[in-house]
């Protein structure tokens, strides 16, 4: 049996992710390049964000302090949040917001085919659920990848150097920690650690296809699991939880 | 099994429930209600969103429970589970059938065969095979956007998942 405390900690760490990269992406509403991408863009933000609601939700009834979702979503600091560095990036130029969807699309792809196998069933169902939309996710950035990095020596510079610019977020995504060995152990989570060939396999593909170039492996920067985050965190919750803050428990 | 209330009534009144989205189609041409039970009196609709995000889900919980209140029945609870995931395969003939009648091209081919139509995915508007993907991704969460080379027209597709 394990930890409540564990298990609530590993469970924020998956809906967070989905939270803060499905509100990035409706922050393209209105301004995407193109109609199709206007939707694109905004079923996708959707799509996690209806993840992150079936796991906070879950997570809440975990820890048994009467959090609900909207309690997780809209009341905490941002040393509180769990997401991974890479999903609270800015959205950048357009190739900068698909480069950092295809690098989630594949981890999360892989994360959730493990966990789809979870011996806590509730979890298990989620991330089979979930599995079906991220593969259409992961398709629509990896074709991005490639018409932009294939396209107009333009377009090829900035998914060249988006790319770029979000490898060192890479190596935090596949840590292991103690939350990670303990669920792990208890048969709930899954061994990130050993998803990095295939992802590296899997894009390597993409960026061969797309004409470009696997950047060196010269930086990185950690510290999500810790809730130490870039402060752009800190803007994105600003605006998210602003009414939230503003009148405590207002419904409408 | 619904012993306390009788199962093909409810069936019934529930049938009256359409997709906000989709008003063509009833909740249960979509597969949504997985089934009825019973329990200490009570009886359980179990319902599944069809995407994880559908907007549409909290406006179906509460048409379930509108109609059955209206119909008298008071004890019983809307239940939401997500195991196992709701898949296209569930949509019923009729319900592909008002699809298409409504310009709205039902699922081509079954989920897991490959992308989002393993079939060739036919207008709805003059029935050519003749189509293309426009985008995969379209106005709610279950649809796509196709063209057809035949007759020009766009159309929406009802997503394979």
């Amino acid at each position: 049996m394990s930890n409540p405390q564990t298990l609530f900690d590993y469970l924020i760490r998956l809906g967070d992710n989905s939270l803060i990269l499905g509100q990035r992406l409706a922050e393209w509403s209105g301004h995407a390049p193109i109609l199709e991408e206007e939707l694109a863009l905004a079923n996708i933000g959707l799509d996690l964000i209806g993840q992150a609601r079936m796991l906070l939700t879950y997570a809440g009834e975990v820890e048994g302090k009467g959090r609900d979702e909207d309690r997780l979503a809209y009341h905490r600091d941002s040393s509180d949040w769990r997401n991974l560095l890479l999903v609270e990036q800015p959205n950048g130029d357009f190739a900068k917001t698909m480069a950092r969807q295809f690098f989630f699309d594949h981890f999360q792809y892989l994360q959730y085919e493990a966990l789809s196998r979870s011996t806590d069933e509730r979890l298990a169902g989620i991330a089979a659920k979930s599995l079906k939309e991220i593969s259409y996710h992961r398709r629509h950035s990896s074709d991005w990848v490639i018409r932009l990095g294939d396209g107009t020596k333009e377009s090829h510079d900035r998914m060249q150097k988006a790319i770029e610019e979000l490898w060192g977020f890479l190596p935090e995504m596949f840590d292991m920690d103690a939350v990670d060995d303990a669920m792990l152990a208890a048969g709930i989570g899954d061994d990130v650690a050993s998803l990095r060939d295939e992802f590296d396999m899997a894009i390597e593909k993409v960026l061969r296809e797309a004409t470009l170039d696997r950047p060196e492996d010269s930086w990185s920067v950690r510290g999500s699991r810790e809730g130490r985050h870039s402060e752009h965190l800190g803007y994105l919750l600003a605006e998210m939880q602003f009414l939230q803050r503003a009148y405590p428990d207002a419904k409408w | 099994m619904v012993t306390a209330f009788d199962e093909k009534e409810v069936t019934e009144i529930l049938s009256l429930v359409k997709d906000p989205e989709i008003p063509v189609l009833t909740v249960e041409d979509m597969g949504i209600i997985r089934r009825l039970e019973e329990a200490e009196g009570r009886l359980k609709v179990v319902i599944t969103p069809t995407y994880s995000g559908c907007p549409a889900m909290e406006v179906i919980e509460k048409d379930i429970s509108d109609i059955l209140t209206l119909h008298g029945i008071r004890d019983f609870d809307v239940v939401t589970e997500v195991f196992p995931a709701w898949t296209s395969d569930w949509i019923s003939e009729e319900g592909r059938q008002k699809l298409a009648d409504f310009g709205i091209a039902p699922p081509a081919g079954r989920a897991g065969e490959g992308g989002i139509a393993s079939r060739a995915v036919i207008c709805p508007q003059c029935g050519s095979e003749d189509t293309t993907l426009i985008s995969e991704f379209g106005s709610t969460a279950c649809k796509a956007q196709y063209r057809c080379r035949d007759c020009l027209e766009p159309f929406d597709y009802f997503k394979c998942v």
